[in-house]
């Protein structure tokens, strides 16, 4: 592919390669009960005693679609978030991830279902040292033993997904490059390319947009709904632009003081609806 | 335009550099202990004179430098060589564990505290004191040299390492756990990439100095040239000190240049 036809199907989402390695089912051998791929029950968690972040969000997502959690800052959204892959540990109730309760699991266990859930981070998060080929290939971690992920020796199948992957999203001249050289779009690219190496099932991504710029924010966004409906999988996204979020959302969660206070449509949400969330209106 | 207004207001009475009476009262404090140290220890202008004498026929006598020796000299000269290679080989193969289980984001406490224990014994002690005490343990010879120079260097590159590890940023460890990755291959992924470059430095710069302490080792006779040194030294043989002297500066100057290129090398 030349750089400009690159350019092209980036932005377009078009990923050929995407679902060959891993993909659905391909570990753990539990298949779902639940109806959706993930439901939460009655979560709250509180970072310190009596004061709730989190207080009983009920929440089931269903298998497909963008969900959007727009609110406040410091209302929950990231801990809820990270409560899903338990970066952040919950302190009551239920997330049921593809009929499991991940708030129950062992630490083995618990690998096993980050590994199908992708995560895309707001300052991207890449190890900066390593180059971008790398830090796609850390996508596989779950999957390599140390012996061979210490020796760089990935199965040739993750080494072809991860140079077709970055073909897909736009950065294929830049394999080698350290990621701390790669600009906030670029390196975001990459982020991207890294949580859908692992083939996830569901993908989260906290406040993804918030260090870019407005277009290359909306470039992010096309490129992760885009692969996301490549794997068909559902993304939950957080993020502070209103308006780009009701962009790309197929359903909206409002979130305010902890709770959910609005969840529909992105059509439906009215300045009311706003109102409630962030308070006041002043801001409109 | 309140704060613009502040800005103009003309002579400000307040000081940018307000002095530090706690300060200065220690830099006196410091000035008069120095004196009556220098008082007590008869450390005097006439004691310093009489000094410079007596060196001046001590640098008389080293010129000029006798290679006759130089089998004697290459021998030691190569003993501390391999003393210095080997430990520090060692040192830097056991700093990389035993630092890492000294940083406290990464172990529990009661193991980064048992590590930190560990290091703080290696650092206790001057690689004199060390070498004595393998000298004794162990007996005489490059065995001892060796053993001292380990244990210095993981008194070093581990105590590095570990406050590298413990700098790192957190949030590149977090994104490689999320990817459902091992405990193990989150350090080989997250953590190692990040102190890698920091620890061939600390490492480059210990090898360093093993050069420097593998010439002294051997005066407690812990082997190298330190010992022919020292036995050159009581037998008044200055023109041989000073050519072992200069054969040390030449070996030391020549791993400086080595481990630089190393540290380009492996980086």
């Amino acid at each position: 592919m030349k750089p400009s036809e690159v350019e092209a199907s980036a932005s377009r989402g078009a990923a050929p390669a995407l679902r060959e390695a891993g993909g659905p089912g391909s570990d753990d051998g539990q298949s779902a009960v639940a109806a959706n791929p993930l439901e939460i029950r009655r979560l709250c968690k509180s970072y310190t005693r009596g004061k709730p972040v989190l207080k009983e969000i009920d929440l089931a997502i269903e298998g497909r679609g963008i969900t959007v959690i727009i609110g406040p800052s410091g209302t929950g959204k990231s801990t809820l978030i990270r409560c899903i892959n338990r970066l952040v540990e919950p302190t009551s109730g239920e997330i049921l991830f593809e009929g499991r309760d991940v708030v129950q699991l062992g630490r083995a266990d618990l690998r096993h279902v980050r590994r199908r859930i992708g995560m895309v981070f707001q300052e991207y998060n890449l190890v900066e040292r390593l180059s971008v080929i790398e830090n796609l290939l850390c996508g596989r971690l779950g999957y390599v033993s140390p012996w061979r992920a210490w020796l760089r020796r990935f199965p040739q199948a993750d080494i072809d997904r991860a140079f077709g992957l970055l073909e897909a999203v736009g950065l294929a001249d830049l394999a080698y490059q350290r990621a701390d050289s790669l600009s906030g779009g670029q390196r975001q690219r990459v982020g991207i390319a890294r949580a859908v190496m692992q083939s996830p099932r569901l993908l989260l991504a906290d406040e993804p947009t918030s260090s870019l710029d407005p277009k290359t924010s909306v470039e992010i966004m096309e490129l992760m709904t885009a692969l996301a409906g490549e794997l068909q999988i559902p993304v939950i996204v957080n993020i502070h632009d209103v308006v780009l979020g009701r962009r790309f959302a197929d359903r909206v969660i409002g979130m305010s003081d902890g709770r959910i206070v609005y969840d529909g449509p992105p059509d439906d949400l009215t300045d009311d609806h706003l109102n409630t969330i962030y308070g006041g209106d002043g801001w409109l | 335009m309140a704060l613009t207004s502040a800005a103009q207001g003309g002579k400000s009475r307040r000081n940018p550099f307000p002095a530090s009476w706690p300060a200065r009262l220690g830099w006196a404090l410091v000035l008069i202990y120095v004196v009556y140290a220098s008082s007590t220890l008869d450390v005097s202008w006439d004691r310093f004179i009489a000094g410079l004498g007596y060196g001046g026929e001590f640098l008389g006598r080293m010129v000029p430098p006798n290679f006759s020796r130089w089998k004697l000299l290459l021998e030691g000269l190569l003993e501390s060589l391999e003393i210095a290679v080997i430990a520090s080989t060692m040192g830097i193969l056991l700093s990389l564990p035993i630092g890492f289980l000294a940083a406290r984001n990464m172990m529990p406490a009661w193991i980064s505290w048992m590590a930190r224990a560990v290091i703080a014994i290696c650092r206790s002690f001057h690689p004199v004191i060390v070498a004595i005490l393998f000298v004794k343990a162990v007996g005489f010879g490059a065995l001892a040299g060796i053993l001292a120079l380990v244990v210095a260097s993981v008194g070093f590159i581990a105590k590095l390492f570990a406050e590298a590890v413990e700098e790192i940023s957190l949030k590149q460890v977090e994104a490689v756990r999320a990817s459902g990755a091992t405990f193990a291959n989150v350090i080989i992924y997250g953590v190692l990439p990040q102190v890698l470059s920091r620890f061939i430095g600390f490492s480059t710069y210990q090898l360093d100095s093993n050069l420097r302490n593998s010439t002294m080792v051997g005066i407690v006779g812990a082997g190298g040239i330190g010992g022919t040194l020292f036995a050159a030294f009581q037998r008044f043989d200055y023109d041989f000190v000073s050519a072992i002297l200069i054969s040390i500066i030449a070996v030391i100057m020549l791993g400086e240049y080595i481990s630089g290129h190393a540290r380009r090398v492996f980086e």
